[in-house]
C-alpha cells in the first residue's frame, strides 16, 4: 500500500477528531472527554509522521518531543488556576514561534522555491514571529514582569504602519526571487519579532483579556499559513479551528466591555484620565457582618457576583462553604459571572470550579438579569465595575453602554469591599450609594468567614 | 507549489473556518479557558511541519531550526492538553441528593 496514502487518510481521522473533540465541549459533562479525543487525534498525527519516509534522522526529534512533553508535563502540572492566562500566553507564543522556525527551517532546506511557496514562508514566519513576541509581551504584563500600564509614545501608529509596509516590501521582494533573498526572509524575521512587540505595549493590562484570545486566534493562523508552507491539510484545518476560535473569544471579550477591537488595540485604555460624570447622590451605608447574617439568614435567595478580588484574597473556597451553609438554611444560591470577571475568557469560572462550586450554580449576566428584581439578596464580591449601574444610566460615564450584572435591581445589595477606592477603570460607583445597598468593609475573605461563623454558631 | 495545489489548500481552509465558527459558538461561556488552552493544543499541529522539516536531515541550521521548533510545539501539544484537562476534571456538578 502506498505509504503517502495511508499517511493523508490518518491526517483525515484526526482532523475529524479535532472536530469532534471540540464538538464534546459545548457541555461541561462531555468536556474531558472531547479534550481526550482531541489528544488522540494529535497522537495519531504525531506518530503517522514519525513514519513518513522522508525522515531519516530520529535522534534529534526525540529528544525535541522528549525536551518539549517534560517541559509541558510539568508546567501544565505546576501552574495555579489563577496563572492561567499567563500560561496560555506562553503557550500561544510557543506556537507562534513553532511555525516561525518551521516556514524558516523550510526555507534553509532548500532555497529554490517557487513564488507561491515564498509567499506562504513569508505569511507563516510573519503571523508566527508576531504571535511570538506579541505573547511574550502579553505574558510579561500579565504577570506583572512588566508594568501593565498602556506605553505610548509619539508616532507609534506612524511607526507600526512603517514597520508593515516594510514587511510586506521585503515579503514581496523574497517571494519575486527567493532562491537569492535569504537577507530579505531575515529582515521579515527581526521586523516580525519587533512589530509583536509594538503592537502589544500600547495596550493596557486590563485590556489583557481580549489580547490573549487574538493571540490565540494569531497562533492559529500562524498554524494554518505553516499548513500551506508545507502543503499539509490537517495544518491548515486545525489552524483554522483555533483561528476561528480565537476570533469568537475575542468578539466576545470586545463585547463584554463594550469596546471594539481597534478601541482596544489603538487607543491605550486607561491612559487618559476619564471625562466629568455625573454627580452621585446619596449615602453610603456600612453594616456589620452579624447585621448581615440575619438578612442573609432569611433570605429566599442570594445572587453571588464574584469578582476578579475574589481570587485575589484568595476566598474562592470559603466563599463555596458559605454557599453551602445558605444551600442547607434553604436559600437558593446562584454565581452571576461576568465576561469579564477574571483575567481571560471563562476564568472565573474555572476559579470557582477549583473551589468544588458546581457548574450549574453559574449563570451568565443575560440569564439573571432578568429574574433581578426576585433576588432577595445580591451579595457583590470583589467586583466593582462590572455591577456599575452608570454603565446603563449615565451617559457621560467612561464605561457607559458596557453590559452589567444589575445588581442594583436586587431587593439588597451587600458589597464587601475593602475601602472606598474606585474600580480598574478608576470610575465611582453609584451602585454603593443606593438606598439597597449597604457595604461591609473589609478583607472578603475575614467578612465571609465571619458570615460561615455566624451560620454555624 | 503550484496554483492548484494552492485552491486545494485554501479549499480545505475555508471549509474549516466555517466549520469552526459552527462548532465554537456552541461552547458555553464556563468553558471559555479549556477551550483556549483546547484549542492551544491543537495549534500546536505545527508539531508535525517540525517533524517533517527536522528529518530530512542535511543542512545543519535547517535542523537546530526543526529541532528547536519540535520543543516549543511539543511544549504546546502536551501542556495545552494536560493544563485542559487538569481544568475540566475541576467542573463538576453536585450529585443530587436524594
Amino acid at each position: 500500500m502506498n505509504f503517502d496514502i495511508l499517511i493523508n487518510a490518518s491526517y483525515l481521522i484526526a482532523s475529524v477528531l479535532f472536530i469532534m473533540g471540540l464538538k464534546l465541549l459545548s457541555s461541561p459533562k462531555t468536556a474531558r472527554k472531547g479534550n481526550f479525543i482531541s489528544a488522540l487525534g494529535m497522537f495519531i498525527a504525531v506518530v503517522v509522521t514519525l513514519l513518513s519516509k522522508e525522515i531519516i534522522d530520529y535522534k534529534l526529534i526525540l529528544a525535541g518531543l522528549v525536551v518539549g512533553s517534560f517541559i509541558g508535563v510539568y508546567s501544565a502540572k505546576k501552574v495555579a488556576m489563577t496563572s492561567m492566562p499567563e500560561m496560555v500566553a506562553l503557550l500561544n507564543g510557543f506556537g507562534g514561534l513553532s511555525s516561525l522556525l518551521v516556514g524558516w527551517s523550510v526555507y534553509v532546506a532548500d532555497p529554490s522555491i517557487s513564488i507561491l511557496s515564498a509567499i506562504t514562508i513569508f505569511l507563516s514566519v510573519l503571523i508566527g514571529g508576531v504571535t511570538f513576541t506579541g505573547s511574550m509581551v502579553a505574558w510579561a504584563k500579565l504577570s506583572e514582569k512588566i508594568s501593565g500600564r498602556p506605553l505610548l509614545f509619539s508616532g507609534q501608529k506612524f511607526f507600526n504602519f512603517t514597520l508593515l509596509s516594510a514587511m510586506v516590501i521585503l515579503g514581496i521582494l523574497f517571494s519575486m526571487n527567493p532562491t537569492v533573498s535569504y537577507s530579505s526572509l531575515i529582515g521579515v524575521i527581526a521586523g516580525s519579532l519587533l512589530l509583536g512587540i509594538l503592537l502589544v505595549i500600547p495596550i493596557g493590562g486590563a485590556d489583557m483579556p481580549v489580547v490573549i484570545s487574538l493571540l490565540n486566534s494569531y497562533s492559529g493562523i500562524a498554524a494554518c499559513a505553516a499548513g500551506f508552507v508545507i502543503a499539509n491539510n490537517i495544518l491548515i484545518v486545525s489552524g483554522a479551528l483555533v483561528g476561528a476560535s480565537g476570533i469568537i473569544l475575542t468578539s466576545i471579550m470586545c463585547k463584554a466591555m463594550n469596546r471594539s477591537l481597534t478601541n482596544v488595540l489603538f487607543s491605550g485604555f486607561g491612559s487618559k484620565a476619564s471625562g466629568k460624570q455625573q454627580e452621585i447622590l446619596g449615602e453610603v451605608k456600612s453594616l456589620t457582618s452579624q447585621d448581615a447574617y440575619h438578612v442573609l439568614e432569611a433570605a429566599k435567595s442570594v445572587l453571588i457576583v464574584p469578582g476578579y478580588g475574589l481570587a485575589v484574597a484568595q476566598a474562592q473556597h470559603i466563599v463555596k462553604e458559605f454557599s453551602e451553609l445558605l444551600e442547607k438554611n434553604g436559600t437558593e444560591v446562584k454565581y452571576a459571572i461576568h465576561s469579564v470577571a477574571g483575567r481571560m475568557p471563562g476564568h472565573m469560572n474555572v476559579l470557582l470550579a477549583e473551589a468544588g462550586v458546581s457548574y450549574d450554580l453559574l449563570a451568565e449576566t443575560d440569564d439573571v438579569n432578568p429574574i433581578m428584581n426576585t433576588v432577595d439578596v445580591c451579595l457583590v464580591i470583589g467586583a466593582n465595575d462590572v455591577v456599575n449601574p452608570a454603565a446603563r444610566d449615565d451617559d457621560t460615564s467612561a464605561i457607559y453602554g458596557m453590559p452589567i450584572i444589575e445588581a442594583d435591581k436586587a431587593k439588597n445589595v451587600f458589597i464587601l469591599k475593602r475601602s472606598m477606592g474606585s474600580g480598574f477603570a478608576g470610575i465611582a460607583n453609584p451602585l454603593f450609594f443606593k438606598e439597597n445597598s449597604s457595604m461591609i468593609f473589609g478583607d472578603a475573605k475575614k467578612t465571609l468567614q465571619e458570615l460561615v461563623a455566624e451560620f454555624k454558631s | 507549489m503550484d496554483a492548484q495545489t494552492l485552491l486545494l489548500l485554501s479549499f480545505v481552509l475555508v471549509l474549516s473556518i466555517f466549520v469552526g465558527f459552527e462548532l465554537i459558538s456552541k461552547v458555553p461561556s464556563t468553558l471559555h479557558t479549556p477551550l483556549m488552552s483546547g484549542s492551544n493544543a491543537i495549534s500546536g499541529i505545527t508539531l508535525v511541519g517540525a517533524l517533517v522539516s527536522t528529518g530530512l536531515g542535511g543542512v545543519t541550521l535547517g535542523t537546530v531550526l526543526g529541532f528547536v521548533a519540535i520543543v516549543f510545539a511539543t511544549i504546546n501539544v502536551v501542556g495545552g492538553y494536560f493544563v485542559t484537562n487538569r481544568m475540566l476534571e475541576m467542573f463538576k456538578k453536585k450529585e443530587d441528593p436524594k
